[in-house]
């Protein structure tokens, strides 16, 4: 019965802490596990002691005679089992309570929530509804990203079949991670890619198909001083942005207008067919041809003269294809 | 009744291991009170408590048991939950348990977010939450480096989706201005918000649209402006939508199918946007089905892409597309 076995797991853990030396296997049994057979106990009390331990009960194993090991004996330090004096204040309660609402991720919406409901256990009340802050959400869709959490937590290599951006095939990669990181939303991975010998920074939603354990727990050390986001960052190399000057035409570009820093309106144009207005953007270098190709002739660029060259290449290759 | 495993008598264990320290902590509470604060429902508190009736120290006697006084709580007329609960004799359980890796983690991760997003006066009062949590979980293993980063799209776009999650609670309607990319054109709309979904890395509101007399999903970096209005919703409320990797675009009526071939540059259409077919083709490059429900949004589509893409069936579209690039270099020649 769930009743009967809640008392016993809780007995056992009380009689573990409650003792400043090991308890003997025997006792235990005595006490705990009445008229049971060898066999039975060994299994039951195996079993007892997993889920304590699962619990986050440090249980520990020792020798009950400094001469002879020949009995395990058994205990449960209290330092070691409760959480430390954590004296939060009012106001630090309220945004532990707001971090409960952060997750949209199942599993960690559920140990943070278990997290606060321990802390709350300490004493002080947490108010969920004294601060005023825009909440963030965080969402962690990507299949691979629970088998990432746990690799990196236990050091556990992990392979796993990837695609680069453009690529058209996949490879097979194998890396120690050292971390994850998030950036516009998506997250990436950080670690030692083992094949390359190298650092290297790969993003979750690329990979194909499930990754894998690759490896025993503490198979590796994480380099100390390891900064995840600048590792990303240096890595995957963000485009540098810079200031585009546009001509678009009048009622045009509306996205272009909104992001501007400058708008000078009625200015002379490429075509006389309708008004033009200059618009100064800041843009990725390697995105706003993208964006300016988008509005087809609604759209100048008069510079930078990078990215005008490139427009007119891209449009005389579009051309040149078609006839 | 099993004598064997389930998560029952380890899930009581571990909420005991919680409300025994709460109700040290408090030296007694109303039920209700424990309950709505540890998130447990007050019939499971009271079946929790009754457990420990059994408990205590190893030696047998009564006074080794712990003390639970539960007389206030089953009156005649049921379960009494302004009843006040009080525990004794449980010294040793008086603090909760250590926070484990995965706990310790998950909400020093979740202030780290909420970090990002606040402003000076709070991103103080998290600082300093953060640096007590970072000091219990020492001793422990290390927090792993897992660093959520910046709210996408910065503190403005994530007040307005809370802003518009609030209004999907309350049921209340939203004046949008919004910016539509196909047709290069910004418009108002009324709407009745249903929820915030993402998907691709963009956050979306899902909400019925009184304009196009249908649901519609908003892209939430591309509304300019939303109020929040007094008028309740007039349609019937409903959950936001389950975005899956195609749901995004439903498809309807008016769609119709465009084939291309897009060059490896171009591949990452496939992953963004609904296609029926994908045919390998020598180079890296793919012959794709695309489900296209806007002449307009597709010719803007190839037009960024070009000239990585080639539209192989209809023909029309092919026009129109090496029409308007003739159209567009002669404003540089």
């Amino acid at each position: 019965m769930t009743v009967r076995k809640s008392e016993r797991l809780l007995n056992l853990l009380i009689m573990l802490l409650v003792q400043r030396h090991y308890v003997a296997k025997d006792r235990i049994r005595e006490i705990l596990y009445p008229a049971m057979s060898d066999d039975a106990f060994e299994k039951m009390f195996e079993r007892d002691k997993e889920e304590l331990r699962s619990l986050g009960v440090p249980i520990e194993v020792g020798s009950m005679d400094a001469y002879f090991d020949d009995e395990p004996g058994y205990r449960v330090r209290p330092d070691r089992l409760a959480l430390p004096d954590i004296s939060l204040t009012s106001d630090e309660a309220a945004v532990i309570g707001l971090a409960t609402r952060v997750w949209q991720h199942a599993r960690l919406a559920d140990a943070t929530s278990e997290a606060v409901r321990k802390l709350s256990a300490l004493g002080v009340p947490i108010d969920e509804t004294a601060l005023d802050i825009a909440e963030p959400r965080l969402s962690a869709d990507e299949p691979s990203f629970d088998v990432f959490w746990e690799a990196i937590q236990e050091r556990v290599p992990v392979a796993f079949d990837y695609r680069r951006s453009g690529a058209t095939r996949t490879s097979t990669r194998h890396l120690q991670p050292w971390g994850v990181v998030r950036y516009s939303g998506r997250w990436y991975v950080v670690g030692h890619d083992v094949d390359r010998g190298e650092e290297r920074v790969f993003r979750l939603s690329r990979i194909q198909g499930e990754a894998r354990r690759d490896g025993k727990p503490g198979s590796y050390e994480i380099p100390a001083g390891t900064d995840v986001r600048a590792t990303a960052l240096r890595l995957a190399r963000p485009p540098a942005t810079g200031e585009a000057v546009l001509l678009v035409r009048s009622g045009a570009g509306l996205a272009l207008r909104r992001d501007a820093t400058a708008v000078d309106t009625d200015v002379a144009g490429p075509d006389t067919a309708t008004g033009w207005d200059r618009v100064r953007v800041q843009r990725a270098e390697d995105e706003v041809a993208d964006e300016v190709l988008a509005h087809g002739d609604a759209v100048y660029v008069e510079s930078p003269t990078t990215v005008r060259d490139e427009v007119v290449r891209r449009l005389r290759a579009t051309v040149g294809a078609a006839s | 009744m099993s004598t064997t495993s389930g998560p029952g008598a380890k899930d009581q264990v571990a909420r005991l291991l919680t409300l025994v320290p709460f109700l040290h902590s408090h030296g007694s509470a109303r039920l209700e009170d424990a309950a709505r604060t540890l998130g447990i429902p007050p019939e499971q508190v009271l079946a929790d408590l009754k457990v420990l009736l059994m408990c205590g120290l190893p030696g047998g006697y009564p006074d080794d048991l712990i003390d639970v006084d539960l007389d206030a709580l089953e009156g005649p007329d049921g379960l009494a939950s302004d009843g006040v609960i009080r525990v004794t004799n449980a010294d040793y359980l008086a603090r909760p348990l250590r926070l484990t890796p995965t706990e310790a983690t998950a909400i020093i991760v979740a202030l780290r977010a909420l970090r990002e997003s606040a402003g000076a006066e709070t991103r103080e009062i998290v600082d300093r939450a953060l640096a007590k949590l970072e000091a219990a979980a020492a001793g422990g293993p290390p927090v792993p480096h897992v660093d959520p980063g910046a709210p996408p799209g910065g503190v403005d776009l994530l007040r307005l989706e809370s802003d518009l999650r609030r209004a999907a609670d309350e049921r209340r309607q939203v004046r949008l201005t919004y910016y539509v990319p196909s047709r290069d054109e910004q418009s108002e709309r009324v709407v009745d918000p249903r929820g915030i979904v993402s998907a691709h890395g963009f956050t979306y509101l899902d909400a019925w649209c009184h304009s196009a007399e249908a649901p519609r999903l908003f892209r939430l970096d591309r509304i300019a402006d939303a109020t929040v209005l007094d008028s309740a919703i007039a349609t019937e409320p409903a959950a936001p939508r389950e975005v899956g990797e195609t749901g995004l675009f439903p498809r309807s009526p008016e769609s119709t199918v465009v084939t291309l071939e897009l060059d490896p540059a171009a591949r990452w259409v496939v992953e963004y946007y609904p296609v029926d077919a994908v045919r390998s083709r020598r180079g890296g490059r793919l012959e794709v089905d695309l489900v296209v429900a806007n002449e307009r949004w597709l010719q803007r589509l190839l037009l960024r892409l070009s000239p990585h893409v080639r539209v192989v069936a209809p023909g029309e579209y092919a026009d129109a597309l090496s029409e308007t690039a003739r159209r567009t270099l002669s404003l540089y020649t």
